[in-house]
């Protein structure tokens, strides 16, 4: 095994690593997953290259991997939860097999569907999450031992020959602000922020 | 009709010949799927060919979310699956391409009708025009060779062109369906 043990890790804050993140970022594509990751992500500063999922949990990194391959030059970074990724494990197999080198996968794990009441979700204390993904054949999966540890590995994903994903064990603090949920307007400013569409 | 030259006359004469190259005459290239028997044709001609890109995903809603993801940055896709994939996507057709107005194009191979053996895929495809009913979703099903052009061309039109999903069900009354040799 060459990736950090998931108990090893500091527990991290989601905004706090949502907005190192975004500090980083000039044009590139950030799908945000449904609920506090979102909404991390739109405090964090919107951005028109930024999309917020209202639902269809588990889609963050399926939406992103449609993003990456459209658009082989943008970086694209996904924001998923841990919950939200157990709900479509299969997905990292397909990400792994298609091997787009432009997607960052990053994964807020604090083992609670938080959202709606903190209940743990299955995996919370017994799956490793970024095992899972180096064992659906995702070589450039990692925890990231700290803040510092996660920027780097944001930047080293950046030069990476294929896809990276990114574990980080989080708090329970709730997401910081409200993404604004009108989807349509979500999706044309995304459009626009990804250059195929003009806004009037 | 442009691209339609360019097909052979065998594409031409079977239905998947058709599909291919209604897809690539309206530009359609990404063409993620879970696949059917019935479709395998059209699979392996769609991986054949390099205009697509086409792979598996583990689950359609998965696919569902690509073709999303593609569209919004300026790539067009469409879907394949079968009635009992279909069952799969309420939540993702409901929260994600309705509501966003994205034109999802799906390609749903029928089962569960016309001498069906399995009672499960039975029971499946009888939940799949009511789910498209109440999305209000535009879906046709396809029965003859001499229409699935007309329909799949112009459906894909007006997918786009509404920012509205479809579902082009293909009926065992076109591809021949399942052979029920059990």
């Amino acid at each position: 095994m060459t990736n950090t043990h998931a108990r090893n890790t500091k527990v991290m804050n989601r905004f706090d690593l949502t907005q190192r993140l975004v500090a980083k970022l000039k044009d590139e594509a950030v799908i945000g997953g449904i609920g506090n990751t979102n909404f991390d992500l739109w405090a964090a500063g919107h951005r028109p290259q930024n999309f917020y999922m209202l639902g269809s949990m588990g889609l963050a990194f399926p939406i992103a991997l449609g993003v990456a391959l459209a658009q082989p030059k943008r970086r694209v970074f996904a924001l998923e939860g841990d919950g939200s990724l157990l709900m479509q494990l299969g997905c990292l197999s397909t990400i792994a097999t298609l091997a787009p080198k432009n997607l960052t996968m990053v994964v807020m794990d604090n083992g609670i569907y938080q959202i709606t009441g903190a209940q743990p979700t299955p995996a919370a204390g017994h799956a490793d999450i970024v095992a899972l993904a180096l064992a659906s054949g995702l070589a450039n999966s990692s925890w990231a031992a700290d803040e510092d540890d996660f920027e780097r590995l944001i930047e080293q994903s950046k030069q990476a020959s294929g896809p990276s994903l990114i574990g980080v064990r989080i708090d329970d603090k709730p997401g910081t602000g409200t993404t604004r949920r009108d989807p349509v307007q979500i999706r044309e400013r995304f459009m626009n922020g990804m250059g195929v569409r003009q806004l009037l | 009709m442009a691209a339609a030259e360019q097909a052979s006359p065998q594409d031409k004469a079977t239905w998947h010949g058709i599909v291919l190259q209604t897809l690539k005459r309206n530009e359609i290239k990404l063409v993620p799927y879970v696949p059917d028997r019935v479709l395998t044709t059209l699979i392996k001609n769609l991986h054949a060919d390099p205009y697509f890109t086409t792979f598996p995903t583990a689950r359609e809603e998965e696919a569902v979310g690509i073709v999303s993801g593609a569209w919004m940055a300026g790539m067009r896709g469409a879907v394949l699956m079968q009635t009992s994939g279909f069952a799969t996507l309420a939540n993702v057709l409901a929260s994600l391409a309705v509501p966003y107005q994205i034109p999802l194009i799906m390609f749903v191979s029928e089962r569960g009708t016309l001498g069906e053996f399995n009672y499960g895929q039975a029971l499946v495809c009888r939940t799949m025009r009511p789910v498209l009913d109440s999305l209000a979703m535009e879906h046709h099903t396809i029965t003859r060779l001499d229409e699935l052009e007309f329909i799949a061309d112009r459906s894909i039109k007006q997918a786009v062109a509404t920012q509205a999903p479809v579902a082009l069900i293909l009926s065992p009354l076109l591809t021949g369906g399942k052979t029920f040799d059990k």
